[in-house]
């Protein structure tokens, strides 16, 4: 298959010349061409923001839900139909932000699927507020006095939570976050992709160039099983690492948690109510 | 004084407190009665709370049919001290009070019970704790309770001991054992007190045979065979009173029906999962209660824009907030009814019969996909908890409908059809693709701005509308057609409105009074308007201040319902109550007021 294959080419893009974005779809259509996975067998979930809009500039299934929430009804997907590839796209607001009680939740239930997470701390679409992830000192039209809150460490958290893949990319390095992101959706579990990108019209300060003085790639002898070590590089501020930090593909899936898999794969809407049973179990009740 | 004499129709209540067992008695009871060939009712008030409080359960054991709440009390097993305090306002001069003299002591020492009419006739000791300390604990007093009551009732030894042991053979030998002496214990009581006080107490209940034979459940079995059979795949949902029980039996038989259930971490989340599944093809199902459901109101909104299917159970709870979680009420109608930003066609039932419930929960997962919009189901604590005895739920009425197609490559999930209903694709069945957005969108699905496609859009979703009026339950009307006045309620409230109606017109033959019970709330069938008009007086009876069905009733059809009796209490509607306020209504005169209540308007 071919990056193309997931054009979308009457698609009205409202992201800004330069936008990160952009560079995370070509990314993104080029991983998912490598690894030859259907449109048709893929379903993008996301929630509001710039990065929830990714799904509709890229072929395939799409449920583009409500601000924050993107993780749930990508859990009930898979678990619907484990047969789907299940990409949730979302921003650091998105995701961090109103959706931080699923994001945690999500990672302990495990559902086989890649979470993206477009990063440029700040917000974009609501024009240049304070995310979870903005710096201290960064300055908005709401945060006057500068932010002071600490900055959400979404790597720390999901590793702290035994989460079964984390990885950090920069949209900038397209070749390598292209290998991370097939490796992200290849894993079976959840997987956390964090991406660092510059928003060019709202973040002066983390800039494209920015990312770049600011981060550099794992040893190539990290190990990904070592989550204590992955943990510490993930406390990392100042210079940020980048890549695989933490695999652990030892845990068992929400789908294969689930008592409807354990003896038949099929998917839920094709499965048969069978009246008898029914009535068997209220002839119980007498 | 005898007492229960020539009763057809006895009202026993159980009052302890939480953590004594009383549902373990309750649950013996409920079966050895029906198995005994009487009709059995039985429902429960309870404090939000573990251990301590008062909680109490009323069982009815007649001749005939019964599956309404009434206020008099025959028998009042205490096995508390608080118990009688409890119930102060339902004892009457005709109750008989039973309870260990620990339990009794202090009403009898205080005497306070004069002003209800009671002597010391009224009192029956029995060594409660006592023959439980000698079986191995106070633990057995349930037990011995449950025997001594199955033996005044005349229920046989065989049948109690065989639902002791149904009940207790999983908990090992030596439980049984003592479980079973509990039972003998209880018995021998019963025998000696009737031989001892059979002048003033003669029970003369009369049991049918096919009575044995039927079903026994509460309102949560009904609901929850309804989503068996309406082809329920998927339920998340977040535990909260009184919808929990719901949870629990799609739990419990997740593993039979292949369905799924996920506890999710917030209602939030419960819903938006449920719209997941839902989007992927699973008929799926939420339960929450008030406050739980207010969290979910965002995606409700999601449900109508993304027209995906999804039915919503939300069993009722006094609020606002946290109110009284344990408590029944009926006033989240307008919640339901207005939840979710925007406007888009759904559809809410509130059932007031098991089999109602059993029929509308299996009707909400069809049309739910038929309208692919949201359907609610609203019950309350009163209602989930209620059981009673009938003869059969209408599985033969089941039929499942396939509204899923199969998708070509030019789908289009939003395509703009005459009748506003575009056949629903699912991703990875077909060649299509299959995209939904909160956004307004265009016919395939993708976010849009264009303010003629955006009107379109909204013409499309409420068209639906004209559809569903199609598939609108009709509301039930109990008694002639040519009535002069017309009771009006819905959900719950239908048996106890039902038996205060036909108890009056027992007595008053003349007179032309019908009951029109509502099973769907909204959209309102075609014929609410003319059923009202035709009344020359018309009252509704509603557990909420407000009127929330009476207002939707001015609101849709003009009518104005001016007598409304109202109860937001906490506790259902009695037979009594209702009664006592039929009567007022239609100037019946008041001859006999005992047991009943005040008018609570």
């Amino acid at each position: 298959m071919k990056p193309r294959d997931f054009d979308m080419p009457d698609a009205d893009v409202a992201w800004c010349p330069g936008c990160g974005n952009l560079a995370i779809l070509r990314s993104l259509k080029t991983a998912l061409a490598e690894l030859e996975i259907l449109p048709q067998d893929l379903v993008f979930v996301s929630g509001i923001g710039q990065a929830g809009k990714l799904p509709h500039y890229i072929r395939g299934n799409v449920f583009n839900g409500l601000h924050g929430r993107s993780l749930s009804p990508a859990t009930g997907i898979k678990a619907a139909n484990p047969e789907l590839t299940v990409i949730d796209v979302s921003g650091d607001g998105c995701m961090y932000g109103e959706g931080g009680n699923h994001f945690i939740h999500t990672i302990r239930r495990n559902p086989d699927m890649t979470n993206l997470v477009h990063n440029n701390m700040v917000y974009g679409l609501t024009k240049g507020q304070a995310s979870p992830t903005s710096q201290i000192d960064f300055n908005t039209p709401l945060q006057v006095d500068g932010v002071f809150l600490e900055p959400f460490n979404p790597l720390a958290v999901a590793i702290a939570l035994d989460a079964s893949f984390v990885a950090r990319a920069f949209s900038g390095d397209r070749k390598q976050t292209i290998e991370i992101l097939k490796a992200a959706i290849k894993h079976k579990g959840y997987a956390l992709v964090d991406i660092f990108q510059p928003c060019v019209t709202f973040n002066k300060v983390n800039t494209r160039n920015w990312f770049k003085e600011h981060t550099y790639y794992l040893e190539e002898d990290h190990d990904p099983s070592d989550r204590n070590q992955a943990f510490q590089r993930a406390t990392e501020t100042g210079e940020y690492p980048l890549g695989i930090f933490y695999t652990n593909p030892h845990k068992k899936t929400f789908e294969e948690n689930l008592s409807v898999y354990y003896e038949e794969k099929t998917p839920l809407f094709q499965r048969k109510v069978d009246i008898q049973k029914i009535k068997a179990l209220i002839e119980t009740k007498r | 004084m005898v007492f229960l004499s020539e009763k057809e129709d006895i009202s026993l209540v159980l009052c302890g407190e939480a953590g004594q067992g009383i549902q373990t008695v309750e649950a013996i009871l409920a079966h050895a009665i029906k198995q005994s060939g009487y009709h059995i009712f039985s429902t429960k008030e309870y404090m939000s709370r573990v251990r301590g409080g008062q909680n109490s359960t009323e069982i009815r054991i007649s001749s005939h049919r019964v599956a309404s709440y009434v206020n008099r009390i025959d028998i009042l097993l205490a096995l508390s001290s608080g118990a009688i305090k409890h119930l102060e306002d339902r004892i009457s001069g005709d109750t008989l009070i039973i309870g260990d003299p620990e339990h009794l002591k202090t009403v009898k020492e205080e005497g306070i019970f004069q002003e209800h009419g009671l002597n010391t006739d009224n009192f029956i000791e029995i060594p409660l704790m006592e023959s439980a300390q000698e079986i191995g604990g106070l633990i057995f007093a349930n037990v011995i309770a449950a025997g001594f009551i199955s033996s005044i009732l005349n229920i046989p030894k065989e049948i109690f001991d065989g639902l002791i042991s149904d009940m207790f053979t999983r908990k090992g030998a030596q439980i049984l054992e003592n479980d079973l002496k509990a039972g003998e214990a209880g018995y021998q009581i019963g025998r000696e007190l009737m031989e001892s006080k059979s002048e003033i107490i003669q029970v003369s209940l009369s049991g049918q045979s096919e009575v044995r034979d039927e079903l026994l459940m509460n309102g949560t079995d009904a609901v929850g065979f309804g989503c068996l059979a309406g082809k329920c795949r998927f339920m998340s949902s977040y535990p909260m009173t009184p919808s929990t029980p719901l949870q629990s039996f799609l739990a419990s038989n997740a593993h039979e029906f292949e369905m799924i259930y996920e506890q999710a971490e917030d209602e939030i989340a419960a819903i938006n999962m449920a719209l997941g599944a839902s989007y992927a093809g699973a008929r799926s199902i939420v339960a929450t209660s008030g406050s739980g459901f207010a969290l979910m109101g965002e995606a409700v909104g999601l449900a109508g824009m993304i027209e995906t299917p999804l039915v919503i159970y939300i069993a009722q709870r006094p609020g606002p907030a946290v109110g009284l979680p344990t408590r029944t009420s009926q006033e989240d109608l307008n919640l339901a009814l207005y939840s979710g930003p925007g406007e888009f066609p759904r559809i809410i039932f509130a059932p007031g019969k098991l089999e109602d419930a059993f029929i509308l929960t299996q009707k909400a997962f069809n049309l739910a996909e038929k309208y692919q919009i949201p359907v609610f189901i609203l019950t309350d604590q009163y209602f989930v908890d209620c059981y009673y005895n009938l003869s059969s739920l209408p599985l033969e009425d089941v039929e499942n409908e396939n509204y899923l197609v199969k998708t070509a490559p030019d789908y289009q999930r939003y395509l703009i059809t005459h009748d506003g209903i575009t056949p629903q694709g699912i991703p990875g069945y077909g060649d299509g693709l299959v995209v939904v957005d909160s956004d307004e969108h265009d016919e395939e699905g993708h976010i849009t701005e264009n303010l003629d496609l955006r009107t379109q859009m909204v013409d499309k979703r409420l068209k639906k509308l004209e559809q569903i009026k199609e598939d609108v339950v009709s509301p039930e009307l109990v008694g002639p057609e040519n009535y002069q006045e017309l009771v009006v309620g819905w959900g719950s409230t239908y048996w106890p409105i039902r038996e205060a109606l036909e108890n009056l017109l027992q007595r008053n033959e003349e007179k032309k009074i019908s009951f029109l019970h509502f099973k769907q709330v909204y959209p309102f069938h075609k014929s609410v308007a003319e059923y009202l008009e035709r009344a020359e007086d018309v009252i509704i009876f509603e557990n909420n201040a407000q009127g929330q069905l009476a207002n939707l009733i001015k609101l849709e059809t003009g009518f104005e319902i001016q007598e409304r009796v109202l109860k937001y209490n906490g506790m259902p509607f009695s037979v009594e109550e209702v009664e006592e306020n039929l009567k007022r209504f239609t100037s019946i005169e008041n001859v006999d007021t005992s047991g009943a209540e005040e008018v609570s308007k």
